[in-house]
């Protein structure tokens, strides 16, 4: 699928108001959804991405918790990367490159309001702790 | 490719024309939903913190009953790979086949919605609402959060099957159902998380 895709948006960034290449435009429109084989693939993938984690905690596989979890988030990762590439066919050249620069200033946010408030909560939680030494005879 | 070079040439003139403002409604779009991705990072962060704050109450294992949200996850992927066949419809300018596959698309995202609210209804019922603890306000925001934005992409697939019948797959329609399909299929990742995060990790000790 990337050869015409490449192909597109060449045609797209070199011939901006030139209505003489025909054939091209046609691509750009298919350029967006991909194919047939592309979606059952895609599919295929998510259902088995999806099937071993409530396997994995529906039949109680791995013992300790927090293994699971940990392998549960890595499976969520992978799916969420397949449905991306196959569903939403992201790519380093849709839209000139813009949509992936928009998904990874996502990310960097999403981690950082993720991570920050598990670490700020996790340490007032802590500080919070009825069992903490006795706050009401503090200044 | 083969089906733009045996259009006639005003046709060919018209989607031309189409092309442009296209990628930037898609390029527009795509920074809607991550603005939308945004507001669910919150919702997860949120469910992050006072997941566990379950205020003397039930806990997500005593809730949660993992079938049916197996159940409701398979409707969802569903309903993603039809829109898909829906796309390649259009691709290939069967108007009656996209409509068939979209009907098909909206249907498993009614079941889905459907068994959500019953889902909802039960805990309600069973004395476990969003006001019972921490845990389940942040759990009735996040997964609800997701359901509403479910049934608006419902009600906007409602609204482009009039469309195509008034219209047909004219530029337009096209660039909408290409709208649509990001959001949709952005809702099916939104889902990943909530399954693995919300239920799926809650029922684990």
């Amino acid at each position: 699928m990337s050869g015409p895709v490449a192909q597109v948006h060449d045609h797209a960034a070199a011939g901006h108001g030139d209505h003489g290449h025909g054939g091209s435009h046609g691509h750009g429109e298919t350029a967006a959804h991909g194919t047939r084989k592309g979606y059952v693939v895609g599919f295929l993938l998510s259902v088995v991405l999806t099937a071993i984690p409530f396997w994995l905690v529906m039949g109680k596989v791995i013992d300790r918790p927090a293994v699971t979890g940990a392998v549960l988030l890595g499976f969520a990762a992978v799916q969420i990367v397949v449905h991306m590439v196959y569903f939403l066919h992201m790519n380093a050249k849709s839209e000139g490159g813009w949509s992936l620069l928009a998904l990874i200033f996502t990310i960097v946010l999403v981690v950082i309001a993720l991570s920050g408030s598990l670490w700020v909560m996790y340490h007032l939680n802590e500080n919070m702790m009825p069992s903490m030494p006795d706050m009401r005879n503090m200044p | 490719m083969s089906e733009v070079v045996e259009m006639s040439p005003s046709t060919r003139y018209y989607l031309t024309e189409e092309h442009h403002p296209e990628n930037g409604t898609l390029l527009g779009f795509w920074l809607y939903l991550m603005s939308d991705c945004l507001v669910f990072a919150c919702l997860f962060a949120m469910y992050a913190v006072l997941g566990r704050s379950y205020a003397g109450g039930p806990t997500g294992a005593e809730l949660f009953d993992l079938p049916t949200v197996a159940l409701n996850t398979a409707l969802l992927l569903l309903s993603s790979i039809t829109y898909g066949f829906a796309m390649m419809e259009m691709q290939d300018n069967r108007l009656r086949g996209t409509v068939i596959w979209l009907v098909i698309t909206g249907l498993f995202g009614a079941g889905f919605i459907g068994i959500e609210l019953r889902e909802f209804a039960h805990l309600i019922h069973e004395g476990a609402g969003p006001q019972r603890s921490a845990f389940l306000s942040s759990f009735f925001t996040l997964v609800s959060t997701h359901g509403l934005h479910v049934t608006f992409g419902i009600i906007w697939l409602i609204t482009l099957l009039v469309q195509l019948g008034k219209h047909g797959l004219s530029g337009a329609n096209r660039r909408r159902l290409m709208c649509l399909s990001m959001f949709w299929h952005f809702l099916d990742v939104v889902w990943i998380g909530v399954f693995t995060f919300v239920y799926l990790m809650a029922v684990l000790p």
